[in-house]
């Protein structure tokens, strides 16, 4: 595992600047627009081992936020009338008061996000999750990087893909991305979103053509279905980094995503609406930042400090990794943003 | 020089147009238009590039499209069927000719 800092060192000796081509496109910085999204990690541990996770989450990570921590989430959430709880890890579900934190943010109406790898439900303790995401209608946001068994298990190891078939019935028999598709909309009351990532040092194809390509593959094959498709680029951070540094891909990949700068999607950012809390509560623009210790430019450094106020308007932290975000259609926790 | 190819040298590949910039800027238009998105889609006219890339054996656009078509959404199945099209097609097109073999043969034996 490579240190933050010489992630950032070796991102910048690359020598794209990202506020350069900010500053080219007529945009003076990013900042905080609003909070419309508290984006909570509840920790890096996970049963799988991705080799695309910027987080380098395993089964062997041991960092969980804390009762004391999600509980100055929920503090904020309601302070800050903040409508969307975007809940990741790691696998969050294996923070042992996920269930809890969910079943609060129901309670005070939130739009209830999660980032599942959808395996966790075939594991022993978490098989009832699929009735309890139904329960509470929690919008599930699942990694599913490609409609081939080789190309999904390369990237999250051997036999994800069938066990994530597996899942998706499962919660297609609860009713989950079971709606009726207008141009690849769906009006299903139980969302279901897959997640795609590319399976290398490439950026990912057009969302809508992504998405047919998915629909029809999966719903062949496999009898099953889904919501929206998310296209999400690989940021060039964790185990991604490893994986371009030691290939030599590094300064390829650095390029790609330099000259595909988008000022549309720079605009469109989802820092610019969102806040990420650490396991320790510590706050950070986005996932990214999280991940390369890049804390928010405020006076306000943990969440359990929680003011709107102090925290919109202030300056996104930006480095060479936020051209991950701003390639071609752009990239967020919610797929591509124009 | 010491290769004939070079990947860095793709990104040259605009220094062509120093010495016929007119002819270049109708080039590259086309080929832009080319491949937008029609009545094929941009994944199978990746593919279709891909497929004729190897066809006259270019490595430059053998590098160039693999990235388009991995862009595009194909895997390395669909790719990979792809190039065979590409292969049934040139490796028919030598044996074709061999009409013009008997053609010519018979023409001359007994």
């Amino acid at each position: 595992m490579q240190k933050p800092e010489e992630i950032i060192n070796k991102l910048s000796a690359e020598g794209h600047s990202f506020d350069a081509s900010l500053k080219s496109a007529s945009i003076d910085g990013l900042t905080s627009v609003s909070i419309d999204t508290l984006q909570v990690n509840l920790g890096y541990r996970c049963n799988l081992s991705c080799r695309h996770c910027h987080l380098e989450a395993s089964p062997e990570r041991v960092e969980l936020m804390s009762r004391k921590t999600i509980e100055a989430c929920l503090r904020a959430i309601k302070k800050g009338d903040i409508k969307v709880v975007d809940i990741t890890g790691g696998a969050p579900e294996m923070n042992p008061d996920f269930k809890w934190f969910v079943s609060e943010c129901t309670s005070l109406g939130c739009n209830i996000l999660v980032r599942s790898n959808l395996i966790i439900t075939a594991e022993d303790g978490y098989k009832d999750l699929p009735d309890f995401f139904a329960k509470n209608k929690v919008e599930i946001i699942a990694s599913l990087p490609f409609y081939e068994e080789s190309k999904t298990d390369s990237m999250r190891g051997s036999g994800v893909f069938k066990a994530s078939i597996k899942a998706i019935k499962t919660l297609n028999d609860l009713g989950y991305g079971r709606g009726t598709f207008n141009n690849n909309e769906s009006e299903a009351e139980l969302v279901l979103n897959l997640v795609y990532n590319p399976g290398g040092a490439f950026l990912p194809p057009d969302e809508a053509s992504l998405g047919s390509d998915f629909r029809r593959e999966l719903e062949e094959k496999y009898g099953i279905s889904f919501s929206n498709i998310f296209a999400l680029t690989n940021m060039p951070i964790g185990r991604f980094f490893s994986f371009l540094d030691k290939t030599g891909n590094l300064s390829a990949y650095m390029s790609r995503l330099a000259t595909s700068f988008n000022p549309l999607a720079a605009e469109s950012v989802m820092c610019r609406t969102m806040l990420s809390v650490r396991w320790d509560g510590s706050i950070f623009d986005c996932d990214f930042n999280q991940a390369l210790n890049l804390k928010c430019d405020s006076s306000i450094s943990n969440i359990s400090e929680f003011s709107a106020e102090a925290l919109i308007g202030r300056k996104i932290v930006t480095g060479a990794h936020c051209f991950g975000c701003t390639a071609g259609a752009g990239s967020s926790c919610g797929g591509s943003v124009v | 020089m010491d290769a004939y190819y070079n990947p860095c040298d793709l990104s040259k590949f605009g220094e062509i147009s120093k010495e016929a910039p007119a002819l270049w800027e109708k080039f590259m238009g086309w080929y832009s238009s080319v491949f937008e998105p029609g009545a094929l889609s941009k994944r199978e006219k990746s593919l279709i590039a891909l497929a004729v890339a190897h066809a006259v054996k270019c490595p430059y656009c053998i590098d160039a499209h693999t990235q388009s078509s991995l862009e595009n959404g194909s895997s390395k199945a669909q790719m990979t069927e792809a190039i065979h099209v590409a292969s049934a097609i040139t490796g028919g097109a030598t044996l074709v000719h061999s009409v013009q073999m008997r053609n010519a043969a018979e023409k001359v034996e007994f």
